[in-house]
């Protein structure tokens, strides 16, 4: 099912991407691409050990080793004191940043860099990390969220104390935060529900997965200038670290944005770019870094692993009255972490009256985690959907009934206070039960269920900013701060073609450095075609005001008597297309630059998404197939519903992942087992069916052609629809993820 | 480290270059040769983004030696198109929209061209089973997988 025009020309249909030449000719140029002369190799050493204190590094021997030209370890950041850093979604304190980057006293995670090389050769780098001795007092791990939290687990910081409620407690812990949201009265309401159900749930930690591994190239110039060549999801969020981090003002450093391959939330932190930097200030030459794959793995991303337990009531006639959640997150080595969004997202699907939500953000001995589409919505989903299916069994309701009941719709208080302005879940929903998959008969044969889920992601705004140039033949070249993951600079494109009437093939997206568009947020929080579409189309009304000046120029009107429409100037009898002023506009003053930012901090549009799974569980071996799979989601409106299916597709697939297989397996010391892609598997083409996509539009009023984000919201509900046809097929089902056969296995085993 | 002289085809192009034994011919066709349309993502042979053909074999560059380039023909994604048109692998990639931040691409299409050149008319369960070498993390693979279809509906029109 395709989306409607809704009237439009452009937004609605699918040009090819203005990119996609360059992409499957294998020209685009990507971060690990970047070539200079004189380039030379980084690698970096990474502690074997979970948790350990760095007693001394020896790095004379490296220092030797011919080739070598420079070696740096966690003293050669410059301390920069601990003030508080953008990160691009919220701020971190610089201390942990830098220290992250290159451990300094201790290491808190295996992976931790600690110290740092570059060679003529990525081979003579990689010989040189041999060669440095580094002495290590190695301290006990903790890696569980519930172990770390418990008085006399190791602990990671030695200065950490727990804030609670906004206080600093003085507690020293694991536990860097505890905050709750509170809406009527929990308790009473419990008290007078008919139906009270409760369960608890654990997720595992799990990674992004980005196909490209991180990479950097500096070049530090003798005039103290930087140029950093990489694959980031915010240009100006990586320049803002890399400042932080070294020291510098910002004017100093300019980021390149290379094509980047993939990022799902985890190519918003710095990794490489300042270690890059600084090695290249110390060779002299410029350096270029590329992560391994085990490190990719180890050392960055994840998401959390979490321990969530969740109660919910209802009456009688199927409406919930009560909910309390309680969740703990592992933030991984540093605090900061994911569970201030899970508790967004949490209830975030239901209308309910009294409830209370309980957070907890906790420092395990795992690389700090960070965002992972819709970051903290699946691990909730997973555990709220579940529940709300037994209070719809025990009131011998349909899934889908008790979910259209009680569905957050527009003017929903949420726990944590939020009031919904106009919301698509409703019609999500409803679109569910209006499929012809919801009305076809459930897989046949003893072994075969289905299941239906719904998650929400609130998405973002943050700033964008756009310049457009008219050319004399009638196109416009945009330039944009947006780095293109996945066919926004495309997305882009159509909302200034179909502001001006032109055709998505008449404008020319460009994705600039950070020294040549004004500042713009992360590639996330589903924010690019909803934000920086807006202000494509700003700059689009700047570019026609501008131009109605020169019709009347021409004309020799006022400019408030030319009107513009459909891609046609008029005044009275005058008439002239776009394309045919664009080529006089040397006779009226020269060229014609049309510019604007947003900064949208109302307006912003969340987006629900629902599926429906059929799967086939194999009692035996525990394999559960996935026979048909549809994912529905509210677009507000699809600017490019190819691209829109895609992101659907693509988040609907990693949900399957995380809901079967995926998983960060630590041997009792705390190191990684699983970093490759061999053993941590993520769905290959030949685990799947197609992925039947349903788009829903129920335009944004927040936004001038009506968008939601839609990147995110696709990844939460497939774990919790899974869960519930693996149990509509064999009668149990899992709180535990991944739902891996073992553990299905293990599970018909108790139940029989 | 001396190094060793090899002398290979590659896109067709008689090609020679200097490498060290340990080189893998992944780090050589992008360091040494500039063919970085060819994706490093794991550097161990499990996600097919290195994806060439080596006589016509496809393989994962990351795991063979430059030095067993030797006398070998070599293609690359560079390779694929001819100078006025895209393979229609590659125009059916666009036009299905098969790719998103399109780092996977190059290995999908170097595969998928291998995959038609050895079976013109595969099934759906075929094109999953060839592919499942090639990790895309963005897409879900369905409009891959539409897309190698329909290229090789195309391809077996036109043959
Ligand atoms: S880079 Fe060769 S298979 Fe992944
Ligand atoms: S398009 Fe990003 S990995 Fe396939």
């Amino acid at each position: 099912m395709s989306a409607t025009n809704g009237g439009y020309k452009v937004i609605g249909t699918r040009p090819i991407r203005h990119d996609g030449v360059d992409k499957v000719t294998g020209r685009a140029i990507y971060g690990a691409d970047t070539r200079l002369a004189g380039l030379l190799y980084g690698q970096v050493l990474r502690s074997p050990h979970a948790h350990a204190r760095i007693k001394s590094i020896d790095t004379s021997k490296a220092v030797a080793l011919p080739g070598v030209k420079a070696v740096l370890t966690g003293t050669d950041l410059p301390d920069a004191g601990d003030q508080m850093v953008d990160l691009g979604e919220g701020p971190a304190r610089l201390k942990y940043l830098r220290d992250n980057v290159l451990a300094t006293d201790k290491a808190l995670y295996s992976g931790h860099p600690v110290a740092a090389v570059a060679a003529t050769s990525a081979h003579i780098a990689e010989e040189a990390l041999d060669l440095i001795e580094v002495e290590y007092e190695v301290l006990e791990a903790v890696l569980d969220v519930r172990e770390a939290m418990q008085e006399g687990a190791p602990q990671l910081h030695d200065d950490m104390t727990t804030q609670e409620f906004g206080e600093d407690t003085g507690r020293k812990s694991n536990l860097a935060t505890h905050f709750e949201h509170r809406l009527g009265d929990a308790d009473k309401a419990f008290a007078e529900a008919d139906v009270v159900v409760e369960r608890e749930f654990q997720t595992a930690t799990v990674h992004q997965g980005y196909i490209e591994p991180h990479n950097a190239t500096a070049s530090w110039n003798a005039d103290g200038q930087l140029t950093v060549w990489t694959s980031t999801q915010g240009s100006f969020t990586a320049r803002a670290q890399v400042g932080a981090v070294l020291d510098m003002p910002i004017s100093r450093i300019k980021v390149v944005p290379q094509e980047i391959g993939g990022g799902f939330g985890g190519k918003i932190p710095v990794y490489l770019e300042p270690v890059a930097a600084l090695l290249s200030k110390a060779s002299g030459q410029p350096v270029k870094m590329i992560m391994t794959r085990p490190a990719v793995f180890e050392s960055t991303g994840p998401t959390p692993g979490s321990y969530v337990k969740i109660k919910m009531g209802a009456d009688k006639s199927g409406k919930i009255v009560a909910a309390d959640a309680y969740i703990a997150f592992e933030s991984g080595a540093y605090p900061g972490g994911l569970v201030g969004a899970a508790a967004m997202c949490v209830f975030s699907c239901y209308d309910i009256p009294d409830g209370r939500i309980d957070c907890y953000d906790v420092v395990v001995n795992k690389p700090r985690s960070f965002a992972y589409r819709a970051p903290g919505s699946t691990q909730v989903a997973f555990a709220t959907e579940h529940v709300v299916d037994l209070l719809a069994a025990e009131l011998g309701m349909e899934p889908l009934e008790i979910r259209l009941k009680n569905t957050a719709t527009t003017g929903t208080r949420r726990i944590d206070g939020v009031v919904y302005p106009k919301m698509g879940c409703k019609e999500v929903l409803e679109a569910i039960r209006d499929s012809e998959h919801y009305q076809s008969p459930v897989p046949a044969g003893p072994n075969g269920g289905r299941g239906i889920s719904v998650g929400y992601w609130f998405n973002v705004g943050l700033k964008s900013s756009c310049t457009a140039s008219v050319n004399s033949d009638g196109t416009v070249s945009l330039v944009e701060g947006s780095t293109d993951i996945g066919g926004t600079r495309t997305s882009v494109a159509m909302q200034f073609a179909e502001t001006l009437g032109l055709r998505a093939e008449d404008v020319k997206p460009q994705v600039a450095d950070t020294d040549s568009i004004g500042h713009t947020d992360v590639t996330g929080g589903s924010r690019v075609t909803y934000a920086t579409g807006w202000a494509a189309y700003k700059a689009a009304l700047d570019v026609r005001d501008q131009l109605c000046e020169r019709a009347a120029q021409l004309w020799e009107v006022e400019a408030g008597q030319v009107e513009f429409d459909d891609g046609v100037f008029r005044s009275g009898d005058n008439e002239m297309a776009f394309k045919e002023l664009a080529g006089r506009l040397e006779e009226t003053g020269g060229p014609v630059i049309g510019r604007a930012t947003v900064d949208p901090d109302s307006g912003v549009g969340g987006s629900f998404a629902a599926n429906i799974a059929d799967v086939e569980v194999d009692p035996e071996t525990g394999k559960v197939d996935i026979l048909r799979f549809t994912v529905v989601q509210d677009a507000g409106r699809a600017i490019h519903p190819a691209y829109v299916e895609g992101q659907m597709q693509g988040g609907s697939v990693q949900g399957i992942g995380w809901a079967l297989n995926e998983e960060y397996f630590y041997s009792g010391d705390g190191h990684l087992d699983n970093s490759s892609f061999l053993d941590y598997r993520i769905p290959t083409s030949l685990d799947l069916p197609m992925i039947e996509t349903i788009i829903v539009e129920v335009p944004n009023p927040g936004h001038p052609y009506g968008v939601r984000g839609v990147g995110e919201a696709n990844i939460a509900p497939p774990p919790a629809a899974i869960a519930a046809a693996i149990e509509d097929a064999v009668g149990v089902r899992p709180q535990e993820l991944p739902m891996k056969p073992d553990r299905i296995v293990a599970a018909l085993a108790g139940s029989s | 480290m001396s190094k060793i002289h090899v002398q290979t085809t590659i896109n067709g192009e008689p090609t020679e270059f200097l490498c060290e034994p340990r080189q893998s011919l992944l780090e050589v066709l992008r360091e040494t040769l500039g063919f970085t349309g060819t994706k490093e993502g794991c550097n161990d042979g499990n996600c097919g983004a290195c994806s060439i053909a080596v006589d016509g074999v496809l393989v994962d560059s990351c795991l063979m030696l430059a030095v067993e380039a030797e006398g070998k023909e070599i293609g690359t994604v560079e390779g694929l198109a001819s100078p006025d048109s895209l393979h229609p692998v590659q125009q059916k990639f666009l036009e299905h929209a098969a790719l998103q931040c399109g780092i996977c691409t190059p290995g999908f299409l170097v595969a998928s061209k291998a995959l038609l050149d050895h079976n013109p008319n595969p099934s759906e369960h075929e094109v999953r089973h060839w592919l499942a070498g090639n990790l895309c993390r963005c897409t879900g693979y369905d409009k891959i997988i539409r897309a190698v279809l329909d290229a090789a509906e195309e391809v077996h029109q036109s043959a």
